[in-house]
């Protein structure tokens, strides 16, 4: 049997949408098994790549210390990086803190809310280390392609990956290419 | 009671053990537990470590905004946000009563996304631990393995989710993140072609759903776990119609304590205000409610499917009304308190949507074109629904150029969050303490926290799997063990520690 591409996924500071939309693949996941395998990703127990796979998807853009460590362990080990939607591309709806301080946006939610008691900002040290801003991962690492959309498509993001799988260069065309 | 297990006393003594990450939807989760020399547990935590800011950042935006905008908080769940924040904004424009048509789209794709979602929850995560049991080896114990040893079932789940998408996708025009809700109504009506090739497939659906209630009800009865696991009394929180009816879209406010005795019930959601107050705790990015007058000591309470199946009077379709019943004789007519039977509950959830879709398709009012309508305008909204997992509540506040100048969101999850952590140390009381850490333990930890299907873990919970990694670490802070989930999903001591 010929070996299978090795696929990892995560999200990093995204909703999960752009991987509710891969398994809007719907039976499709059934070929995509027989042609790959699932590394490190939300549908099994694999906490953390070892060795390289073939395909990096990322989800979600960097808004702390973790995500920033996941982001550099995922471009170590993947031949092929691919930032998946809104959020890995630009930042996305989450990326909207950034016209504002950190410090503002935690004394909105923890401070100054609606019914809040015994108001202050959690600091306990088991919180990672909050970022100025949020951003995205082509800021940090160097990103291989990029999929539009909020999310993108479940036909869109089949087409990239059947692409990769078979060891081609993913062309989306125009009726896949959506941003919203 | 295990509360007493929140905060050690001499925590430095301690060494700490964390299960991390739990992964996110409103944020990376993980759980940490103090042990002794002995490992007996003396804390247990779980903790939210992702901010967003939303609150702040969605100031200054216009408040027709809100609805499209809101719903990327979560992918999983993204209907239920557009809607309570679409209900908010009808507030906004004075649309108290939508028109006919306009209500029944919302129900329909309401419905849409229960079902996708409980059928998501229900398959693709949480039926590999039923169906292989809690201790089973991790590579057969995931979606991939019941693909592999179950293949039919798998697939119904994967059809029964593709046809709450599809419902979805026809009244909103996309799968995930579409355009609904507009202030006042919806956006355009429901094409005949849709409804009739949903109306095509609702009836398998139904059968399927009956079906799968069936199923999970044998692997619970199955499980020598189902009685014991994570059972503990609570308060329970959900809306219900003026009858005492189930009602996801609409309703008043209705508690209950553990023993079944009405806390307050039909209350208005738009004074929520007056009876949860929400507590910081310093380390968790996730607030505490509470119902105000029981204190944060005692009115914390359960929502969600078993919240809302203890809760109600009864399920207006006829097949989940029936499964109803047979659910409350389980708990005797009392209420039902184990963690486990929230899967039950949740699966005659998925029965009602579906049914409920049937009958909306045959609704000719479905197709209706006139979608919105206006009122008095005000400057404050609150739009309350219950979402897959429970209560959810939008509270916005405009200024005269139609911009938000606050607002304030309680998640499902976050309603369950003190419950969740009393799961949590629930079952590391009972089967964590004393022992020494395997892999079979770790995952009733998780089968504990997934039981609420939190939006926490949608991020791997929704999938399937949370990756885990446990680590001991004594007081100086040198790890003295460490357990891995491998890449072959298999979990292993790591030896170089
Ligand atoms: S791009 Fe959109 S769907 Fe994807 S994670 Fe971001 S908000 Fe969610």
């Amino acid at each position: 049997m010929a070996s299978k591409r090795k696929i990892a996924t995560c999200s990093l500071a995204g909703c999960f949408g752009c991987h509710m939309s891969l398994l809007d693949i719907d039976e499709r996941l059934l070929d995509l098994l027989e042609l790959a395998e699932f590394d490190r990703s939300p549908i099994n127990d694999i906490k953390e790549i070892k060795g390289m796979v073939d395909i990096g998807l990322v989800e979600g853009g960097l808004c702390n210390a973790e995500t920033v460590r996941v982001l550099h362990h995922f471009r170590d080990h993947c031949r092929v990086l691919v930032s998946v939607g809104e959020c890995a591309l630009t930042g996305g709806i989450p990326s909207m803190r950034n016209h504002h301080s950190l410090k503002a946006c935690l004394e909105e939610s923890y401070i100054r809310g609606v019914g809040v008691e015994n108001a202050h900002i959690p600091d306990d040290p088991e919180l990672p280390l909050l970022l100025d801003k949020v951003y995205p991962l082509h800021e940090v690492v160097t990103v291989d392609y990029h999929v539009p959309g909020c999310p993108p498509s479940a036909d869109a993001l089949w087409h990239v990956l059947s692409a990769l799988v078979a060891g081609r260069d993913p062309h989306l065309p125009p009726a896949l290419l959506k941003y919203d | 009671m295990t509360h007493v297990l929140e905060t050690a006393a001499h925590p430095r003594a301690l060494r700490r053990v964390a299960i991390e990450p739990l992964t996110r939807v409103e944020g990376h989760g993980k759980v940490t537990i103090l042990l002794d020399e002995q490992h007996r547990v003396h804390q247990a935590r779980l903790h939210i470590v992702e901010f967003r800011g939303f609150e702040k950042f969605i100031q200054g935006r216009p408040y027709w905004e809100v609805p499209v905008l809101v719903q990327r908080l979560c992918g999983i769940c993204p209907v239920s946000h557009h809607l309570a924040a679409g209900k908010a904004v009808d507030m906004l424009v004075g649309a108290r009563q939508l028109t006919p048509s306009a209500e029944k789209l919302r129900r329909l794709l309401h419905k849409g996304q229960l079902l996708q979602s409980h059928a998501l929850h229900f398959f693709h995560l949480a039926s590999p631990d039923l169906l292989f049991g809690f201790e089973a080896e991790p590579e057969r114990r995931n979606i991939i393995g019941v693909i592999g040893e179950h293949p039919e079932l798998a697939v119904r789940g994967v059809k029964l989710r593709k046809f709450g998408q599809e419902v979805i996708r026809a009244v909103a025009g996309k799968r995930i993140h579409g355009t609904a809700c507009v202030p006042g109504g919806m956006n355009k009506p429901l094409a005949a072609a849709d409804r009739d090739a949903l109306r095509g497939e609702v009836a398998q659906i139904v059968r399927w759903s009956q079906e799968a209630v069936r199923t999970c009800r044998d692997l619970l009865d199955a499980s020598p776990h189902a009685p014991i696991f994570g059972v503990f009394p609570s308060n329970f929180l959900s809306l219900i119609r003026p009858d005492g009816a189930l009602d996801f879209y609409d309703g008043g406010l209705r508690a209950r304590s553990a023993s079944g005795e009405l806390i307050f019930d039909h209350v208005d959601y738009t004074h929520y205000n007056r009876f949860i107050h929400e507590e910081v705790k310093s380390w968790s990015y996730m607030k505490f409610p509470f119902i105000i007058n029981l204190g944060d000591e005692d009115g914390w309470y359960r929502v969600g499917p078993l919240a809302r199946l203890n809760n109600c009077d009864a399920l207006d379709t006829v097949f989940a009304e029936h499964e109803r019943q047979l659910f409350r004789q389980a708990a005797n007519g009392g209420m039902q308190h184990a963690t486990l039977a929230y899967h039950w509950a949740r699966m005659i959830e998925m029965l009602h949507a579906a049914e409920g879709i049937e009958r909306l398709l045959d609704d000719p009012e479905i197709l209706g074109t006139d979608l919105v309508t206006r009122g008095e305008r005000a400057f404050e909204g609150v739009g309350v629904i219950e979402a897959p997992r429970g209560t959810l509540f939008h509270h916005y506040r405009v200024d005269e150029n139609d911009v938000v100048v606050r607002a304030n969101l309680i998640v499902s999850t976050t309603n369950n969050n003190q419950a969740m952590n009393e799961a949590v140390r629930q079952v590391a009381a009972s089967y964590l303490d004393g022992q020494q850490l395997t892999e079979g333990l770790l995952n009733h930890i998780e089968v504990a926290v997934r039981a609420f299907d939190p939006c926490l873990s949608c991020a791997t919970h929704a999938l399937g799997r949370m990756p885990l990694r446990v680590e001991l670490v004594d007081a100086d802070g040198v790890v003295v063990d460490r357990l891995v989930k491998g890449s072959d999903g298999r979990c292993t001591r790591d030896d170089a520690v």
